[in-house]
């Protein structure tokens, strides 16, 4: 019933779910848990194999919210869809999306998620004025930068790991209208991807370019560079919700209907979707922030063997470390059926283990076959030769070694995990059981 | 705008459905056993638009305070539109079948304070001449099933009183829904493991609120459950005693 995103790896788990933010933990003897919201993360660090989760999506109240100052105050169990669709009417919008507004606000927090303004906002975590967390033991902390600051920053992109997040209280930005100012930009190469990137991030809130990942040669690296920001007043004053269209995907696909064929064929056919180098005009945010959220259980396009997600981040100025990277991908013959690249910006995190950091961010997603994970491991040494390092939120394969040197800070962490608290990533980031 | 009562406001489904009134920017009168809880409730549906929300905090099995409640409710959103009855418990099958006074506590629950509560409301809304009754009750009591009879047996009773009920207030214009939903992903459910057939409060919510709106009489969510339930009705006993089920 309860599995991560990519679904992979398979778990045998059970679930003590929590139903009021007053209820203590529900603690089982003899095992340990880990809070599961809407289960949105890749690999593991939503699942307790052996163990047990704590589903939190009862916790879905709203405490407060003053429309007069975009302060909002709720469960952590509500997710992002829940406050736009209470925020937007009133003229405000989340400070920071993932890509999809199907998570809670809890695992927003604790995987300290980014989005496309990340160079200009940050991540979640620089957004949230405050959160109770509640440990197995009954305490319970209001956290924020003034009050328990270790437990704020440490339970900030602390996976889960540090106690149950209760509630929360954000900041929301005001926006004008439902729409998004857009500008798209075909690039040739990941020269023109940096160049880009250096003139519409100053313009621009939102950026993000998709990458042909087939690409190779003298096109390593093309994409469409897509630029965004809050539509002004003169786009008009209409903050009514988009319609929601939901297709959903009610069976998994067969394994052959992604091969590196068909892949190959959606890049080439994407890159050229548009002819003209440049387009711009308006879209309303849903299509523009979480175009996949209309598709619902798109990871069953995957089929049962399930999808592995690899994220990194790697600095950008050596620009030759992403080249590698890109020409490792290329010439491995194995495409990615979405690839998004990101130059990230140096507005810190609060997170003591968060992956954010200034530098250029590359996801990339794949169905999951043996050639896959050597592939991964070829990357992983240049990721980390180069000071790099892989967003947990969306791993299953990482190992120990490099989790280490990839978060020095994991051993200080350590000292705020709950103690009755552990997950299927934990412990293989760790080294207690073999990946 | 409607003047909604939600009776057993706790449960997830009634949860959802208040919601669903609070979008419509409707005037709710919620009542429970937790008071901490309703106000937890109460909180959140206001800032989902509900035009007022006022909490009642009761254990529904004390019947001597239901006039009270419904007075209290009555005048504080003057006259009832819509009411749903939503409380209810599972209890323990095994615990039922050596001891009666477990099963008691469970047809005190689902059933007897629900017909208190149905004689006073329908006594209120004969005279007003409108509005809506509408009762979760549950498609464990189309049939009685050795896994869980006294459960059925208590929604059984609940159906049947409804139907009668829905026959006298017919003339007056009062619709009375039954509910009947199958599985769902509920607190009281958290024991089961979980299947293709689950569903979750917040699809029952939308069923309810579409069952008021359509008059409907008798609402089986989702609604292939009917279908589920009309071959299991018509099973010759002699098979079905037999059936693990």
């Amino acid at each position: 019933m309860y599995y991560s995103w990519g679904r992979y790896p398979k778990v045998s788990q059970k679930s003590s779910p929590i139903f009021w933010r007053g209820d203590s933990i529900p603690i089982i003897k003899g095992v340990s848990l880990i809070p599961h919201g809407l289960g949105r993360s890749y690999g593991d660090i939503c699942l307790n194999d052996g163990n047990y989760i704590i589903p939190t999506r009862a916790l879905n109240h709203f405490i407060d919210f003053n429309p007069e100052n975009g302060r909002l105050t709720c469960e952590a169990g509500v997710s992002l869809a829940e406050i736009i669709a209470l925020a937007v009417p009133h003229g405000w919008f989340l400070p920071v999306t993932p890509g999809t507004k199907f998570v809670t606000v809890g695992g927003a927090i604790a995987n300290d998620v980014h989005g496309k303004n990340h160079h200009i906002a940050g991540t979640f975590g620089n957004h949230v004025l405050d959160f109770e967390l509640l440990r197995s033991n009954g305490e319970r902390f209001n956290c924020s930068l003034e009050s328990n600051p270790d437990l704020f920053k440490a339970a900030i992109g602390g996976m889960g790991l540090t106690g149950l997040i209760t509630k929360a209280s954000i900041q929301l930005i005001p926006i004008q209208n439902n729409l998004i100012q857009t500008e798209t930009i075909k690039f040739k190469n990941l020269d023109a991807f940096f160049e880009l990137s250096a003139t519409y991030g100053k313009k621009y809130a939102y950026t993000v370019a998709w990458i042909d990942s087939m690409a190779s040669g003298k096109s390593l690296g093309r994409g469409h560079f897509i630029a965004g920001k809050h539509a002004g007043e003169e786009f008009g004053n209409n903050l009514q919700a988009p319609p929601e269209k939901a297709i959903p995907v009610p069976i998994d696909f067969p394994e052959f209907v992604l091969n590196n064929l068909s892949i190959k064929a959606f890049n080439l056919l994407y890159y050229n979707k548009q002819l003209k180098k440049r387009s711009s005009g308006s879209t309303d945010f849903n299509t523009f922030f979480y175009p996949l959220d209309s598709i619902m259980d798109w990871n069953k396009v995957y089929g049962k063997r399930g999808m592995l997600q690899y994220q990194c981040l790697v600095p950008y100025e050596d620009r030759e470390v992403i080249r590698s990277i890109l020409k490792t991908i290329s010439d491995s013959g194995q495409g990615s059926f979405l690839a998004v690249m990101k130059i990230m910006g140096d507005i810190p995190s609060p997170g003591m283990i968060s992956f954010s950091g200034p530098g250029i961010t590359l996801a990339l997603d794949f169905p999951v076959t043996k050639k896959v994970f050597s592939l991964f491991l070829t990357l992983d040494k240049i990721v980390r030769a180069a000071g790099g390092r892989l967003y947990s939120a969306k791993d299953a394969c990482m190992s120990a070694d490099d989790f280490k040197a990839y978060y020095p800070a994991w051993k200080e962490f350590e000292k705020y995990i709950d103690p009755k608290f552990s997950s299927s990533f934990w412990r293989r980031v760790t080294g207690e059981v073999k990946s | 705008m409607s003047k909604v009562c939600i009776i057993g406001a706790t449960s997830a489904i009634a949860q959802e459905t208040a919601k669903l009134y609070a979008g419509r920017k409707d005037s709710l009168f919620i009542v429970g056993r937790d008071d901490a809880r309703l106000t937890a409730i109460a909180e959140d549906l206001k800032i989902r638009g509900a035009a007022s929300v006022n909490q009642y905090a009761l254990d529904l099995t004390d019947i001597s305070r239901h006039e009270d409640m419904i007075d209290t409710a009555w005048s504080t959103l003057s006259g009832i539109d819509i009411v749903l009855i939503a409380h209810g418990v599972l209890g323990q099958q095994d615990v039922c079948e050596k001891d009666y006074s477990e099963a008691a506590r469970v047809f005190d629950a689902n059933f007897a304070s629900a017909a208190s509560l149905l004689t006073i409301l329908a006594n209120r809304f004969e005279v007003q001449k409108s509005g809506t009754i509408a009762v979760i009750s549950s498609v464990a009591g189309d049939r009685g099933r050795k896994s869980n009879y006294i459960y059925g047996a208590s929604k059984a009773a609940k159906s049947t009183f409804l139907d009668g009920l829905r026959g006298r207030l017919q003339k007056s214009g009062v619709q009375v829904l039954t509910i009947k939903p199958g599985f769902v992903d509920t607190p009281m459910t958290k024991e089961f493991k979980k299947g293709l057939l689950w569903a979750k409060p917040e699809g029952i919510a939308g069923g309810i609120v579409k069952a008021i709106d359509k008059k409907k009489d008798i609402a089986y969510l989702p609604f292939f459950w009917y279908w589920i339930m009309f071959i299991i009705r018509h099973i010759p006993e002699k098979i079905f005693k037999k059936l693990s089920i």
